[in-house]
C-alpha cells in the first residue's frame, strides 16, 4: 500500500538530486537550471500528497500556479544563459566565477 | 536718562565711531573720519571726567548691565564698577585717547591708511574704557584681549613693512604667553570662589585664605597662586622682565599709537589690574615679593638699555618700561594708590614725549636716529621745549608731575619691610641715573648741539631730509596737544599728590593691610606737604643722582668731553642685544618650539596618529578583507552550497529548541 511517506520520501529524495546536481555540477549550467527545476518538482510533489491526504485542493491549485511561474523562470533563466553565453563563449559553470572579491 | 545709561554711553561713543568709520570711512569725505571719531572720544572723555566728579562725591556703581549668559550656577554678566579707581582711569585713557586723535589728523595727514588708523584707535579706547570699567573677570579678559587685538593691527599698520610685521606677531605672541598665566588665574578664580564678579571675589576671599592647592607634589596657597598667575598677565601686558621683549619692537608702528597704547594706556592695564587685585594681593607676601623683584630688575635693566639706543622712538620705549617697572615696584611695597598716581603723571609726560618724538620724525623726514640729528631747538621751538617739559617731568626735577610719583615711589620702596624691597630700593634710585642720563643724552643729541642732518648723503629713497632742506615745526594741530599735555605734566603732581596718595581718595577701592605692610604709614607721616617734599628732596640720592645723571649727558654730548668709556666694553655688545633676550628668545624658545612642533608633527602625528591610528585601522581592515575574500569563490555551486548549509544549520538550531 502507498501511503503519504512513501510520496515524503519521493519528494526528498528529488530535491537532494536536485541539491547534488547543483553542488556537483561542474560543467554545464543547463544542467544547474535543471536540478533547480527539480528542486521546485519535488516541492510540489509534497504539496500534492498533503492535498490529498488532507483532502484539500488548495494545494493542487497552487501546483498549478507554480507550475506557471516555474515556466516563466525557465524561459528568463535561459535566457540568461543565452547571454552568458554571447559574452563567455561558454556556458561551463567553471568559467562563470566574476562574483569573485 | 539713568547713571548707567549714561556710563553705558562711555564705552559705546568711540565703539561706534569705530565702526562707522570703519565701514564707511573710505567712502565718505576725510573730515568724516577724524570728525566722528574726535567726536565720539569727546563725549567718552566728558562723561569721565562727568563720573570723576560724582565719584569725588562718594559715588559708586557696581552694576550689569547686561546678562551675557547664565549656565548653571554660572552668570556671565557685563557690569560696571565705577569708583574712583575706574573713574580716574576713564579719564586718563579718554583724555591721552582725545589728544592722540587731535595730532593724528596732521600726523597721518598723507596716509592712505588714514580712516583705518582712526577707526583702530577709537576701537582701542573703547576696549581700554571696558577694560577699566568691568566688574568682573570675563569682561576684563575681553577688554584685555581686545587692546592686544588693536595693539597687533597698529604695530603692523604699515603692513607692507616686513619689520612691522614681524614686530606685530612677536608683541601678539609674547603677550599671549601674559595671556594664558592671566585666563589661568581667572580660572582659578571662576572654580574656587564660583563667580567673577570682583566684590564677591572679594567678599569669599577671608574664607578661602587658608585654603591650599597640591600643584606637582608642593601644597601652595590658593591665594599665592591665584596673584602669580594675574601677575604674570599682569606681566605681559606690562612689559615686565623677561616678558617685555615686544615693547621696543611695537616701535615699528605709527608714532600715535607709541603714545596711547605703549606708553600711556594699554600697557598700563597690568599695573590696573594689581591695583584692582589689591585685596588679593595683600594677602599673599611671596607674590608682592614677586611683583617687587620684578619690577626693580625691570626698572634698572632697561632704564641702561635705554643709554645705547640711537632710535629716538626706542629710547622712549625703554624708559617706558623702565617706568612700568617703578610702578610695578610701587604695587609690591603695597602702595596701590602711588603706583596708580604714577601712572597718571607718566601717561602725561610719557604721551608728551611720544607725540613730541612724533613731531622731530615729522621735521626729520621720518628719519628716526638721534645721532643724524641735532640742533633742532632753533627749528621746532614749540616741541623743543614741551619735549624738555617731558624729560624733566620724566627725570623727576622737583616740582614737576614726574617728580612728586617717582619719588614718592622710592620712599615707599626704602620704607617697605617687604622681601626684595632693600633690592628694590637701590635699583630704583640708580635706575633714576640712568634715566636722567638717557633722557637727556636724547635731548641734547636731537635739539642742542651742531646740525648734523646738513652733512648726511643720502639716497633717493632713503627717508630724512635732503640737503639745503631744514626742519620745520609742525602745524598747529600736532603742536597743541603737545602743549596741552605739558601743562599736567608739570602741575599734575603738586595738585593731586595730597588727595590721591595722602588723601582719602582710593579709601574703600583699594585695599592695604596696614597692620603688615605699615610702610604706607610710615609715608604719610614722612609727608609734610607738596614744597617741603620738594626742599628735602636737595636732601636725597635720587635727586644728586638725577642731577649726576644730566651733568654726565652735558659733559658728553655737549661739551664732548672724552672720557674713557673702555671699561664697559665688555658689557657693550650685552647692551646692544637687549641682553640677550631676544637672541635667548630666537635660539632656544622659539627654536625649541620648532622643534618640538618638528617632533610632534613628524612624530606624533606623522607616524602615531596618521599611520599608526588612521592608516592602521584602514589597514586592518585590509588585512581581514584579504583573509575573507578568500571564501568569496566566484562559483555559483559554492555559494549554494553555504547557502544549503546555512539553511540547515539553522533549521536544525530551530527545531532543537
Amino acid at each position: 500500500m502507498i501511503n503519504l511517506s512513501h510520496f515524503l520520501i519521493l519528494a526528498a529524495l528529488l530535491f537532494m538530486i536536485g541539491v547534488v546536481g547543483i553542488f556537483l555540477n561542474r560543467k554545464n549550467i543547463i544542467i544547474l537550471l535543471m536540478a533547480i527545476e527539480l528542486m521546485l518538482l519535488a516541492v510540489n510533489m509534497n504539496f500534492i500528497a498533503f492535498s490529498y491526504y488532507l483532502g484539500d485542493i488548495a494545494g493542487q491549485i497552487f501546483v498549478f500556479f507554480i507550475l506557471t511561474v516555474a515556466a516563466a523562470e525557465a524561459a528568463i533563466g535561459l535566457a540568461i544563459i543565452i547571454i552568458v553565453f554571447r559574452n563567455n563563449r561558454s556556458i561551463d559553470v567553471e568559467d562563470i566565477n566574476r562574483l569573485k572579491g | 536718562m539713568t547713571i548707567l545709561n549714561i556710563l553705558t554711553v562711555i564705552p559705546l561713543a568711540p565703539l561706534f565711531a569705530a565702526c562707522f568709520v570703519g565701514l564707511f570711512g573710505k567712502k565718505l569725505p576725510k573730515y568724516y573720519s577724524f570728525g566722528i571719531p574726535i567726536l565720539g572720544v569727546s563725549i567718552a572723555f566728558a562723561l569721565s571726567m562727568y563720573s570723576l566728579y560724582l565719584t569725588l562725591y562718594g559715588f559708586k556703581l557696581n552694576e550689569t548691565v547686561y546678562t551675557w549668559l547664565a549656565s548653571g550656577g554660572y552668570i556671565f554678566e557685563v557690569g560696571f564698577l565705577i569708583d574712583t579707581l575706574s573713574a580716574v582711569m576713564m579719564v586718563i585713557v579718554t583724555f591721552i585717547s582725545l589728544m592722540v586723535h587731535i595730532y593724528t589728523i596732521s600726523y597721518m595727514k598723507d596716509d592712505t591708511g588714514f580712516s583705518r588708523f582712526f577707526s583702530y584707535i577709537s576701537l582701542f579706547t573703547f576696549a581700554m574704557l571696558m577694560l577699566v570699567m568691568s566688574n568682573n573677570f570675563l569682561q576684563l579678559f575681553f577688554g584685555w584681549e581686545a587692546v592686544g587685538l588693536v595693539s597687533y593691527l597698529l604695530i603692523g599698520f604699515w603692513y607692507k613693512k616686513p619689520r612691522a610685521i614681524y614686530a606685530n606677531l612677536k608683541a601678539f605672541l609674547v603677550n599671549r604667553v601674559g595671556d594664558f598665566g592671566l585666563i589661568l588665574g581667572v580660572a582659578l578664580i571662576m572654580f574656587w570662589f564660583g563667580t567673577l564678579d570682583y566684590q564677591e571675589v572679594f567678599n569669599r576671599l577671608p574664607a578661602l585664605l587658608s585654603q591650599e592647592v597640591v600643584l606637582f607634589n608642593t601644597s601652595i596657597s590658593l591665594v599665592t597662586l591665584i596673584g602669580t598667575c594675574l601677575f604674570i598677565g599682569a606681566m605681559g601686558k606690562s612689559a615686565q622682565v623677561p616678558l617685555h621683549v615686544w615693547l621696543p619692537d611695537s616701535m615699528e608702528g605709527p608714532t600715535p599709537i607709541s603714545a596711547l597704547i605703549h606708553a600711556a594706556t594699554m600697557v598700563t592695564a597690568g599695573i590696573y589690574l594689581v591695583a584692582r587685585m589689591s585685596p588679593l594681593f595683600e594677602l599673599s607676601d611671596f607674590v608682592l615679593s614677586l611683583v617687587i623683584v620684578i619690577g626693580a630688575i625691570t626698572a634698572i635693566s632697561m632704564g641702561i638699555l635705554g643709554i645705547v639706543q640711537n632710535d629716538i622712538k626706542k629710547i622712549i620705549a625703554y624708559s617706558t618700561l623702565s617706568q612700568l617697572g617703578y610702578m610695578t615696584v610701587a604695587l609690591g611695597v603695597s602702595a596701590y594708590s602711588v603706583a596708580i598716581f604714577h601712572l597718571l603723571t607718566h601717561a602725561f609726560f610719557k604721551a608728551l614725549l611720544f607725540l613730541g618724538a612724533g613731531s622731530v620724525i615729522i621735521g626729520m623726514h621720518h628719519d628716526q636716529d638721534i645721532t643724524q640729528m641735532g640742533g633742532l631747538k632753533k627749528y621746532m621751538p614749540v616741541t623743543a621745549l614741551t619735549f624738555l617739559i617731558g624729560s624733566l617731568s620724566l627725570i623727576g626735577t622737583p616740582l614737576f608731575s614726574g617728580f612728586y610719583s617717582k619719588e614718592t615711589i622710592i620712599e615707599a620702596a626704602s620704607l617697605s619691610s617687604a622681601w626684595g624691597a632693600n633690592f628694590a630700593y637701590f635699583a630704583l634710585v640708580f635706575g633714576v641715573f640712568f634715566t636722567a642720563l638717557y633722557s637727556f643724552r636724547l635731548y641734547f643729541l636731537v635739539f642742542c648741539g651742531e646740525e648734523r642732518w646738513h652733512t648726511i648723503r643720502r639716497k633717493k629713497n632713503e627717508h630724512g631730509l635732503k640737503s639745503k632742506e631744514y626742519p620745520v615745526e609742525s602745524s598747529k594741530i600736532i603742536t597743541i596737544p603737545l602743549v596741552i599735555l605739558a601743562i599736567p605734566s608739570i602741575f599734575i603732581g603738586m595738585l593731586l599728590i595730597d588727595p590721591l596718595v595722602y588723601g582719602n581718595f582710593f579709601d574703600g577701592n583699594i585695599t592695604v593691610d596696614n597692620k603688615i605692610h605699615t610702610n604706607i604709614d610710615l609715608l604719610a607721616s614722612h609727608y609734610h606737604g607738596v614744597w617741603s617734599m620738594a626742599v628735602h628732596s636737595l636732601f636725597t640720592l635720587p635727586l644728586w643722582f638725577a642731577i649726576a645723571g644730566v651733568l654726565l649727558a652735558w659733559a658728553l654730548f655737549i661739551k664732548k668731553m672724552k672720557i674713557n668709556f673702555k671699561f664697559l666694553n665688555p658689557f657693550k655688545s650685552s647692551l646692544k642685544n637687549n641682553y640677550g633676550f631676544d637672541d635667548f628668545n630666537e635660539k632656544y624658545i622659539a627654536k625649541g618650539i620648532l622643534k618640538l612642533g618638528d617632533f610632534l608633527s613628524s612624530k606624533v602625528d606623522i607616524k602615531i596618529i596618521d599611520d599608526f591610528l588612521v592608516n592602521g585601522s584602514g589597514r586592518l581592515v585590509t588585512y581581514f578583507a584579504n583573509k575573507l575574500k578568500l571564501i568569496q569563490s566566484g562559483y555559483i555551486y559554492h555559494y549554494a552550497f553555504f547557502m544549503i548549509i546555512g539553511l540547515f544549520l539553522l533549521i536544525s538550531f530551530f527545531v532543537r529548541t
